[in-house]
């Protein structure tokens, strides 16, 4: 972390966006987390893929709970309206935030202690609610903020940064989000910004519970040998299922890929997602193939990322609800007060 | 001697659950009102779906007292689980129906009391065949029988039971059937009427009858919520519930089915007032509605939203607590739990509705006041009130009212340069500026969170900005107190030394009870507590009286508390009355407790004295 204040400076000849807007539009203030750490990464990936959708940041509300992975927003999007709200919480606010104005973009951030442990109902009503929202646990295994206890993410037989090894089964939040209902879930690590961009644009744009699990390694104290959720670890163990180019309907990017291995996901606003398959077998839009495939890569000792599972014609809350197209934190006393005269008619039924 | 009396009596109704008797015997209790007299119905039940002991009690009066009287002049018994507990309820002088149908010895009865008895069972035997049948049915027909002996208007029974059946009218004539076997049974084989009379008379006015959840739902809609989300809790349930039926009605447009509101029952408490927090921190008018054991869920939320500012309704339908305690009892135990929610430094805004008239107004304005002072409003209300149909005024509403959305910064205002600070006063009344999220690409974005900032929202732990922070949010309680509703003060006919203060659902009993006590002699200046913060006019009204009684639904005086706390009364001047078991207070409870503290007892005449 630093404690200069960031520059204004700006390069003439920085890359800008549909919009105009060149990354540090993006930014936020500067990280207090510790140098290195793979939630700064995040933030990072999370910046890029904002702009690279051209997204006005104004119209995202960040939401968080509380701890290491809850105080990122703050570092993204300054022009974003963020909410750091209750530990274990965020889901409900933010599902509370997406009914009261349907027309931002939700992004959720939180973490394993956050979403596996306090607030795992919170994290499995939102997802089976089908909340409009992309929502990323920055997944380290391990309670930062409160020194090195592990959390429910936290591998059986795994050890903390004193050499005590967890006993406890560890709760696979991508497992659980599958059979939940998400319409979208990935996996991913924050060292690998080629494949988390791609994923993060994705999981915006889908219309429903996105989810991604993205494996951010604790650099104080989830980084040591013995850790299941190490830089090294991770680097060893990960099963890249796919690797993803992401093409939005509004601006097509184009990135590098081989065309042979490409296949093009139509989404529901029209947009497309673009699959590179390492692993061929592996069809996205099958539920149940893909829980089979988490559970083989676990038994194999590794760790699957990647998209793992899409649905393209996800349907939201707002859909099971029927709420009206207008935001209903626009409407007003025409819309939504009977008046007199009907109140009349009502204590008439009520003699 | 029997009680002989007219439009003045309790008749108590003891079923089983779940045997179909509730609409029976609401349909009692309207043809009453409908003749134009005065009633109080109240449900007494038990935290079951089917077989254990309910009871209906209404009371009749023509002076219009609405609150519980305490004690029965005709018992409907027709549960054999409680024959002796309701054959005791009984008056002396007072009446027992019975079902007949099987012997009951000599023993069971009671000397002092008229025994009625009907063969109820083997009469619907004789008519009915099918079980279900021959159960609803044994309900109306001793409505039918009542009828008789009461002098109870049999068009106003046929006319309720065919708007009861609207849309499914085969079912009417073997109801009005079923109520005329009863009632020609009644006229040809028992003394009819008896001693306890309905006589027509003109005293309902323009008053309605319904419950306060509903009203309060009622206000919630005309106060412009969109967002409800909630988690079933007795006695709380049917606000939600008929949250949801107004709306389907009021708020979905009829061509696209689309709806402009949307309800979320919720996984627990936590989820409700999170989802709630969120709704009203993006700008949307939202509530939850709950009872206790919710609100001690919702703790730590409560503590964000006073700190963070977000505005949030909150409808605390109160049960006997600690725990799960009563659940379907009533009390007023949740005033210290809500006006200090959440761990550090809180004050609340309560609102306390003496019926479903102030829970349909309090209803709505709960949301005006929310947004206004950006903070949790709660809306008191109790079981009592909540779910018993109550006779009230009726909703007012004035179609030029706009909704206060209080103090926000929109696009415009932000385009022209105008100071945006989150928490900045900038008018001393303590009530910052809020914006609500994506107004404007460059100006008014902030962070919400639970710690600390400074008055432009910024992070930081220092202590000066905390503290500035903190005596803000005193400022904006003082404030608090200029907007909500000022208590009602009724002076007694001539001066006294003597003054009440009451709240929410005892307002009925008080207001009998004061009768009563001017009947003795003692005089009483009344106050009705309608909110907290209070207002200088409650202080006033402490310091004008030497002795104040306080009369509050719960076993530690917190009303009393609070306003020891809050006002720097001293404690010698505050008498509490405290009725807490979980039945509504009584106007007979109050007077007594009053007149027993008030009178000189001979024997130690200085020590009472003293204590005056």
């Amino acid at each position: 972390m630093t404690y200069l204040p960031k520059p204004k400076f700006r390069h003439p000849a920085l890359e800008t966006n549909e919009l105009g807007f060149t990354h540090r539009d993006y930014e936020g203030a500067i990280s207090t987390l510790c140098a290195g750490c793979g939630h700064d990464s995040i933030s990072s990936a999370i910046m890029r893929a904002c702009f690279e959708l051209s997204l006005p940041p104004h119209r995202i509300a960040k939401l968080s709970g509380i701890g290491c992975s809850s105080k990122t927003p703050t570092y993204f999007l300054g022009q974003a309206h963020g909410f750091n709200s209750v530990h274990g919480r965020m889901p409900s606010v933010l599902t509370g935030a997406n009914l009261a104005n349907r027309e931002l973009i939700y992004l959720g951030v939180s973490g394993d202690g956050d979403s596996a442990s306090i607030g795992f109902g919170q994290f499995a009503h939102a997802i089976r609610r089908g909340v409009n929202m992309c929502y990323i646990v920055e997944n380290n295994g391990v309670y930062g903020l409160t020194k090195g206890q592990f959390s429910a993410t936290s591998d059986k037989g795994s050890k903390s940064k004193r050499g005590v090894a967890n006993t406890d089964t560890a709760i696979d939040l991508v497992a659980v989000a599958l059979q939940l209902g998400a319409t979208f879930v990935a996996r991913s690590f924050s060292g690998d910004k080629g494949q988390l961009v791609p994923l993060i644009k994705a999981a915006i744009e889908h219309e429903g519970a996105a989810f991604i699990d993205c494996i951010s390694p604790c650099v104080a104290f989830n980084n040591h040998d013995g850790s299941t959720k190490s830089f090294d670890y991770v680097r060893a163990h990960n099963a890249a299922l796919n690797s993803l180019d992401f093409m939005t309907s509004r601006a097509p990017i184009t990135a590098d890929y081989e065309p042979g291995a490409l296949e093009v996901i139509e989404l529901h606003d029209g947009s497309s997602i673009r699959l590179r398959k390492i692993a061929p077998e592996h069809d996205v839009h099958d539920r149940i193939a893909a829980i089979n495939l988490l559970h083989q890569r676990a038994a194999a000792g590794e760790i699957a990322t990647g998209l793992i599972y899409v649905d393209q014609e996800p349907v939201d809350l707002h859909h099971h609800l029927a709420t009206v197209e207008k935001p209903l934190n626009e409407l007003g006393e025409a819309e939504l007060c009977p008046g007199s005269a009907a109140l009349e008619r009502i204590n008439a039924g009520l003699r | 001697m029997p009680i002989e009396r007219v439009n003045d009596f309790v008749v108590r109704f003891a079923n089983v659950n779940g045997s179909g008797s509730a609409s029976a015997n609401q349909i009692f209790a309207r043809a009453i009102l409908r003749m134009g007299v005065p009633v109080a119905p109240r449900n007494i039940f038990p935290s079951n779906i089917q077989g254990l002991p309910t009871w209906y009690e209404v009371r009749i009066s023509q002076a219009g007292h609405l609150g519980a009287r305490g004690g029965t002049d005709l018992m409907v018994a027709m549960n054999p689980q409680t024959w002796d507990k309701d054959l005791a309820a009984i008056e002396s002088g007072g009446y027992l129906f019975y079902d007949s149908s099987r012997p009951i010895p000599s023993s069971k009865f009671r000397d002092d009391i008229t025994v009625i008895g009907m063969p109820l069972t083997q009469i619907c035997n004789k008519e009915y065949s099918d079980p279900r049948q021959r159960q609803l049915f044994k309900n109306i027909i001793y409505v039918g029988a009542l009828s008789a002996l009461l002098n109870i208007d049999v068009a106003e029974i046929e006319k309720l039971l065919s708007e009861q059946f609207r849309g499914k009218e085969k079912l009417i004539a073997p109801n009005v059937k079923a109520l005329h076997i009863g009632r020609d049974h009644a006229l040809a084989n028992l003394a009819c009427p008896i001693g306890l009379k309905v006589r027509r008379a003109d005293e309902i006015g323009d008053r309605i009858f319904v419950e306060g959840n509903a009203a309060a739902a009622l206000g919630a809609v005309y106060g412009g919520a969109t967002v409800c989300a909630w988690y079933p809790i007795t006695p709380s349930t049917s606000l939600a519930e008929a949250f949801g039926n107004f709306c389907r009605r009021y708020r979905s447009e009829k061509e696209s089915g689309k709806n402009r509101f949307a309800i979320v029952q919720a996984e627990d408490e936590l989820a409700s007032i999170g989802i709630v927090v969120g709704a009203a921190w993006n700008g949307a008018r939202a509530f939850t509605a709950t009872s206790g054991p919710g609100i001690s869920l919702m703790q730590e939320f409560l503590g964000l939203a006073y700190f963070a500012e977000v505005p949030a309704v909150l409808f605390d339908v109160q049960r006997g607590g600690p725990s799960t305690g009563m659940p379907t009892r009533t009390q007023q135990s949740d005033i210290l739990l809500c006006a200090y929610a959440s761990h550090g430094d809180t004050k609340h805004v309560l609102l306390f509705p003496e019926d479903p008239h102030e829970a349909f107004e309090f209803g709505a304005l709960a949301f005006d006041l929310a947004d206004r002072l950006q903070t949790p409003v709660f809306v008191m209300l109790d079981l009592d009130i909540g779910m018993n149909h109550r006779l009230c005024r009726p909703f007012l509403w004035e179609d030029k009212h706009v909704y206060d959305r209080g103090k926000v910064m929109h696009f415009a205002d932000l385009e022209t340069g105008r100071d945006f600070g989150r928490y900045l006063d900038v008018d001393g009344d303590g009530i910052p500026y809020r914006t609500y999220p994506g107004t404007h690409p460059k100006r008014g974005s902030f962070f919400t969170r639970g710690s600390t900032r400074d008055r432009y929202a910024r992070y930081t732990e220092e202590g000066g900005p905390y503290v500035d922070n903190m005596e803000r949010l005193l400022r904006k309680f003082d404030t608090a107190k200029t907007l909500v509703p000022a208590p009602i003060i009724e002076a007694a006919k001539s001066r006294t030394p003597f003054g009440v203060i009451y709240f929410g659902s005892t307002s009925p009993a008080m207001s009998e009870a004061a009768e009563l006590l001017e009947k003795d002699g003692i005089a009483l200046d009344l106050m009705r507590v309608r909110a907290f913060p209070f207002g200088g006019e409650v202080t006033d009204f402490i310091a004008e009286h030497e002795r104040v009684f306080l009369v509050e639904q719960n076993r530690d005086a917190q009303l009393r508390t609070l306003l020891l706390a809050e006002c720097g009364i001293d404690p010698a001047v505050l008498t509490p009355i405290l009725h807490y078991d979980g039945t509504p207070i009584t106007a007979r409870f109050i007077h007594e407790a009053i007149a027993g503290a008030v009178k000189p007892v001979p024997e130690t005449p200085t020590r009472v004295k003293s204590e005056m």
